[in-house]
């Protein structure tokens, strides 16, 4: 009975990524469709978690590590493209004005 | 239905209730940087809750110490990636 709790757990979780989905379509910037992928990312984190969790199973918690990582490095790949020159770090911005 | 089930269920809940959130406020606040700032902190506290149930509804220690470093590895990677994303969505305003 509990795992079934954790999987529908997982499939609300599901359901509200998948609205997240309107704001990759809707969304004016590309900060606002970054932000649902990263959204995306998290969500799917929780999902693999209540899978291992359900069915007691410790390979899926590494995909859940995974998962992590690679949201991470997606959304340090988003901020490299809009500023290529530093990530608009202010103490590098100092460095070039004066 | 034990009390520990009753604990597990009711943190599940409450999961679900902050991941709905991230993703309303996503949906529904004006600007990109109140998104962001809802995104990155409602999903991080659901993610905890469900990894305190999971902890419990395993038992094992070593998982729930694995489960709690997921946890970490994602507040880490969301307040990292949170702050980029403000930066780069501010300079692509080219508001300073």
């Amino acid at each position: 009975m509990m795992a079934d709790l954790f999987m529908l757990t997982a499939l609300c979780i599901l359901i509200s990524v998948a609205g997240a989905l309107i704001r990759a379509w809707r969304g004016p910037g590309r900060a606002d469709r970054m932000m649902s992928a990263q959204l995306i990312g998290s969500g799917g984190v929780g999902i693999a978690v209540l899978i291992a969790a359900a069915r007691s199973e410790p390979a899926i918690l590494d995909v859940a590590l995974v998962l992590a990582l690679l949201a991470a490095f997606a959304a340090l790949a988003f901020v490299k493209t809009v500023t290529p020159e530093g990530a608009g770090d202010p103490e590098a911005d100092e460095a070039e004005t004066p | 239905m034990s009390v520990v089930e009753g604990i597990i269920a009711g943190l599940l809940v409450l999961g679900v209730f902050f991941y709905v959130a991230g993703t309303v406020g996503l949906l529904r606040f004006p600007d990109t940087h109140s998104r962001l700032h809802a995104l990155t902190k409602a999903d991080n506290l659901g993610l905890g809750f469900i990894v305190i149930a999971a902890g419990l509804h395993w038992g094992d220690g070593w998982i729930a110490g694995k489960l709690a470093l997921v946890w970490l590895l994602t507040l880490f990677a969301a307040g990292m990636a949170a702050q980029l994303v403000a930066r780069a969505a501010l300079k692509a305003e080219g508001g300073e």
